[in-house]
C-alpha cells in the first residue's frame, strides 16, 4: 500500500515532468534547438493563471485558455525577437540567447511581482468532473490534481502526434525537422512553420504550469527553472524529438526520484536520478525512444 | 624596548584624549549658563554624540534584510535623539550587497567617517570577513542578525542580537521535551541550506538527550522542493507525533498542503524562519491552524514594547516590521542602555568604548521587543527566554 502510495506520487510527478517535456521535445525536433526559456514562460504562464482565477475568480478553464493565449503570444514573440535572428548562427549562440531570455523572464518576473511565495489555488480544487479517487477503504488516496494531469498528459500526446503525423501543417514541421534548406525549396514556409512549433510550446507551457502549481502550491519567479531543466532532462532520456519519448522519459524520471526518495535516501535521491540518467545514455545514447541523431553542439 | 615605546604613545595618546575631554568640558562650562544644565552634562560624562555605524545589503539579493536592519536602526536612533533632546547617536549606514569584499570596503569608509561602534552585518558571510577585522582594531561589534557561530568565534568583541542556528535547535528541543509536545519525532529540513541543517544537527543532537526519539529525518535541497509530498508521507508512515520544521515558510506551507491531502493532522513545530507564512498571498491559513513556531519577535505580539515598535515602524515606513528591523532597533537600544548606565561616551576612543561595553554586556541585562532579560555570555552570544507561538485562528497567540 505505502508502495502503491509512492508510486501514485511519482507518476504524478513524471506527468508534470512529462508534459513539460513534450514542449522542450518539440521545439528541438522541429527548430533543432534547446529553448531554455521553456520553464519561464511555465512560470509566465502560472503566473496569468493565479491572477486570472485567484485573484479574479475567473471559470479554471476560461483562465487556462487566456493563459494559453498570452503564452503563445510570448512564445511566437520570443522567437522572433531572440532566436529568429540567430537561425543561422552556430548553435552554441542560440543556447546562450535562450540562457540569456531565460534570465531575462525571471528578472522581469521577478519585478513586476517579487519574489514572494504565492500559494497557488488548485484549478480543479471544486471541479464536479474530477474528484480525488479513494481506493482501499480510504487508504489510498489519489487527487484530482494527478488524475487531471496524467489524463491531459496522454490527451496532448495523442492530440500532438495526430497533428504532425495527419495535418499538412504537421507534415510541414516533419519536412522542416528533416532537412531545412531541402523542405524551404519545397515551398515550406520555413519560418512560419517554426513560429507555429514555438506557439504550440507554449500554449502546452501555459497548460503545464497551470497543472504544475495545482500540484505543487508555491508560485514564485524561479518556480519553472527546476522543473524545467528535470523536464528537459526526462526529454534527453525519453529520446529528444520523440513525443511518446518525452512522455516516457517524464514518468519514469517522477517514479524514480520519488521512489529513491522512498525507499533509499530523501538527501541522495536527485544524484540516483542523474546516476540512471548517466547509465541509459551510456548504454542508449540517443536516449530510451530516440532516433539515430547527429547532435552538434 | 619595542614595548616601552608603544607603552609611552599608548599614554601620550590617552593623555591627549583626556586633555581633550577636559577642554570640551571646560568649553561647556565657559559656554553654559546654567549650572544645573553643566553638572548634568559632566555627569553623563559628556554630550558628544557617538558615532554609529551600520553595514548591511540595501541592494541586490538580500535587500529586503538590510533595508529592515537600516530602517530599524535609524528608528531607534531618531527616537533615542528626540527623547534625550540632544544628539546622543549619529548613525550612518553602508550598502554591502551582501558581499564581503564590498562589506569590507563599507567598514573602511565608516571607519574614516569616525565610526565608534558596528551594528553589523546584517548577513553572515559579509560579517565573518568584517569581524576579523574589527578584532585588529578592538571596535565594538554587535550584529542584529548574523547567526552563524563563526561570526561571535571571530573575536570577544563579537556580539549577536539574534539566535545562533543550533541554539535554535537546542532551545526547540528543550521546549518539545519540557512541554510533552510529542514523543515520536518527525524532521522535514532543507539540506542544501546553512540555517536549516544547523539548526537540524543542534536538534537533533539534543532531543536524543533528552530521550525522545526521531523516528523519520527527511530532507530536500533547493534544487528539488517541488514534490515535498514524498517526505510528509514517510513522516506519516514513521507514526511522527510531532514534525519539526527548521525551514522557511514557502516549503512549509507545501509540507502543510501535503499533509491536509493525505489527511495528517501532527503538530507542527517550526523556527524564526515560519514567520511569515500567515502572509502568504493565496495562502489557506486555516491548514496552519495548531502549528507552533518559536520566534523571538512578531509582529502581531501583543506587549507594550512590540506595540509601541511596530506602530512607530508602520508610521515611518509603511510597512509591518519583520524580525530583522526588531533585531536592529533593539542593537541601539541595548547600547543606549550603556549610555544610560554612564559607562560610555563620545569622547571614548574606539578601544576604550570597546572595553567598556563588552564589560557592560556580559553584566547587564536589557528587555526589548525580541525579548525580556536578555543576556549576553563572555563569547557574544545572546540568551533569551524562547517566544513560543501559536497559530489560532489565522493569527499568532503565545503558546501556554
Amino acid at each position: 500500500m505505502q508502495f502503491l502510495s509512492y508510486l501514485i506520487n511519482g507518476i504524478s510527478l513524471g506527468s508534470v515532468y512529462a508534459l513539460i517535456a513534450l514542449g522542450y521535445t518539440m521545439v528541438y525536433g522541429i527548430a533543432k534547438m534547446l529553448n531554455f526559456a521553456h520553464g519561464d514562460v511555465i512560470m509566465i504562464g502560472s503566473y496569468v493563471v493565479f491572477f486570472a482565477f485567484g485573484s479574479f475568480g475567473l471559470n479554471p478553464v476560461l483562465s487556462i485558455v487566456l493563459s494559453m493565449v498570452v503564452c503563445t503570444i510570448l512564445g511566437v514573440a520570443i522567437e522572433r525577437v531572440a532566436y529568429r535572428p540567430l537561425r543561422e548562427a552556430p548553435s552554441l549562440a542560440v543556447l546562450i540567447t535562450a540562457i540569456g531570455m531565460s534570465y531575462l523572464l525571471q528578472q522581469v518576473a521577478q519585478l513586476m511581482w517579487t519574489s514572494n511565495a504565492k500559494s497557488f489555488p488548485s484549478v480543479v480544487a471544486n471541479s464536479s468532473i474530477f474528484k480525488p479517487v479513494s481506493l482501499f477503504d480510504g487508504q489510498l488516496t489519489i487527487s484530482a490534481e494527478t488524475i487531471v494531469t496524467i489524463l491531459a498528459c496522454v490527451v496532448i500526446m495523442v492530440l500532438l502526434l495526430y497533428f504532425i503525423n495527419c495535418t499538412s501543417a504537421g507534415h510541414a514541421m516533419q519536412a522542416v525537422s528533416e532537412d531545412r534548406g531541402a523542405a524551404q525549396l519545397m515551398g515550406v514556409n520555413v519560418n512560419a512553420t517554426i513560429s507555429l512549433t514555438f506557439a504550440i510550446g507554449s500554449a502546452l507551457a501555459a497548460v503545464a504550469g497551470a497543472l504544475l502549481c495545482s500540484s505543487y502550491p508555491s508560485l514564485q519567479p524561479t518556480t519553472g527553472a527546476m522543473p524545467g531543466i528535470k523536464a528537459f532532462v526526462a526529454a534527453v532520456f525519453g529520446g529528444i524529438g520523440s513525443i511518446p519519448g518525452a512522455f516516457l522519459g517524464g514518468i519514469l524520471l517522477g517514479v524514480i526520484e520519488n521512489l529513491s526518495k522512498a525507499y533509499i535516501s530523501t538527501q541522495l535521491s536527485d544524484a540516483i536520478v542523474f546516476l540512471v540518467l548517466i547509465v541509459v545514455l551510456l548504454v542508449k545514447p540517443t536516449g530510451l525512444l530516440g532516433k539515430k541523431v547527429n547532435v552538434k553542439v | 624596548m619595542k614595548k616601552l615605546i608603544s607603552a609611552a604613545l599608548a599614554s601620550a595618546m590617552v593623555l591627549s584624549l583626556a586633555a581633550c575631554g577636559s577642554t570640551d568640558t571646560g568649553s561647556n562650562a565657559s559656554t553654559g549658563t546654567d549650572s544645573t544644565a553643566t553638572a548634568e552634562a559632566s555627569n553623563t560624562g559628556s554630550t558628544t554624540p557617538i558615532k554609529l555605524g551600520g553595514i548591511g545589503p540595501t541592494t541586490g539579493s538580500a535587500a529586503s534584510y538590510g533595508i529592515a536592519v537600516m530602517q530599524g536602526e535609524e528608528l531607534a536612533v531618531n527616537e533615542i535623539n528626540e527623547a534625550a533632546g540632544y544628539t546622543v547617536f549619529e548613525f550612518s549606514f553602508e550598502d554591502d550587497e551582501h558581499d564581503a569584499e564590498k562589506a569590507m570596503n563599507a567598514y573602511n569608509t565608516l571607519k574614516d567617517w569616525g565610526m565608534q561602534v558596528l551594528l553589523g552585518t546584517v548577513t553572515s558571510t559579509p560579517s565573518l570577513s568584517v569581524a576579523g577585522e574589527t578584532v585588529n582594531d578592538n571596535m565594538f561589534m554587535l550584529t542584529p542578525s548574523a547567526s552563524a557561530v563563526d561570526v561571535v568565534e571571530t573575536g570577544d568583541n563579537v556580539f549577536q542580537m539574534c539566535f545562533t542556528d543550533p541554539n535554535q535547535g537546542v532551545v526547540s528541543a528543550d521546549y518539545i521535551a519540557e512541554n510533552a509536545l510529542g514523543t515520536k519525532i518527525g524532521v522535514i529540513y532543507d539540506s542544501s541550506d546553512a540555517y536549516s541543517s544547523g539548526i537540524y544537527t543542534a536538534f537533533k543532537a539534543e532531543i536524543e538527550a533528552k530521550g525522545l526519539e526521531i523516528v523519520a529525518a527527511e530532507s530536500f535541497t533547493s534544487d528539488n522542493k517541488s514534490d515535498l509530498s514524498t517526505q510528509v508521507t514517510k513522516c506519516q508512515n514513521a507514526g511522527a507525533d510531532l514534525v519539526f520544521l527548521p525551514i522557511y515558510y514557502n516549503e512549509a506551507s507545501q509540507i502543510l498542503i501535503a499533509a491536509d491531502k493525505v489527511g495528517y493532522k501532527p503538530t507542527f513545530f517550526g523556527c524564526d524562519g515560519m514567520d511569515g507564512i500567515l502572509s502568504i498571498e493565496g495562502f489557506d491559513t486555516s491548514l496552519a491552524e495548531g502549528l507552533m513556531l518559536l520566534c523571538p519577535f512578531s509582529a502581531t505580539a501583543t506587549d507594550e514594547t512590540t506595540q509601541k515598535f511596530v506602530a512607530s515602524y508602520e508610521a515611518a515606513y509603511g510597512e509591518t516590521p519583520i524580525q530583522f528591523a526588531a533585531d536592529a532597533y533593539d542593537c541601539v537600544y541595548a547600547i543606549y542602555q550603556c549610555v544610560q548606565n554612564g559607562s560610555i561616551n563620545g569622547d571614548m576612543s574606539v578601544s576604550e568604548m570597546c572595553e567598556a561595553l563588552k564589560a557592560d554586556f556580559t553584566t547587564m541585562t536589557f528587555n526589548g521587543t525580541t525579548g525580556e532579560g536578555q543576556t549576553w555570555e563572555a563569547n557574544g552570544m545572546v540568551s533569551k527566554p524562547p517566544r513560543v507561538y501559536v497559530v489560532t485562528n489565522g493569527e499568532y497567540a503565545t503558546a501556554e
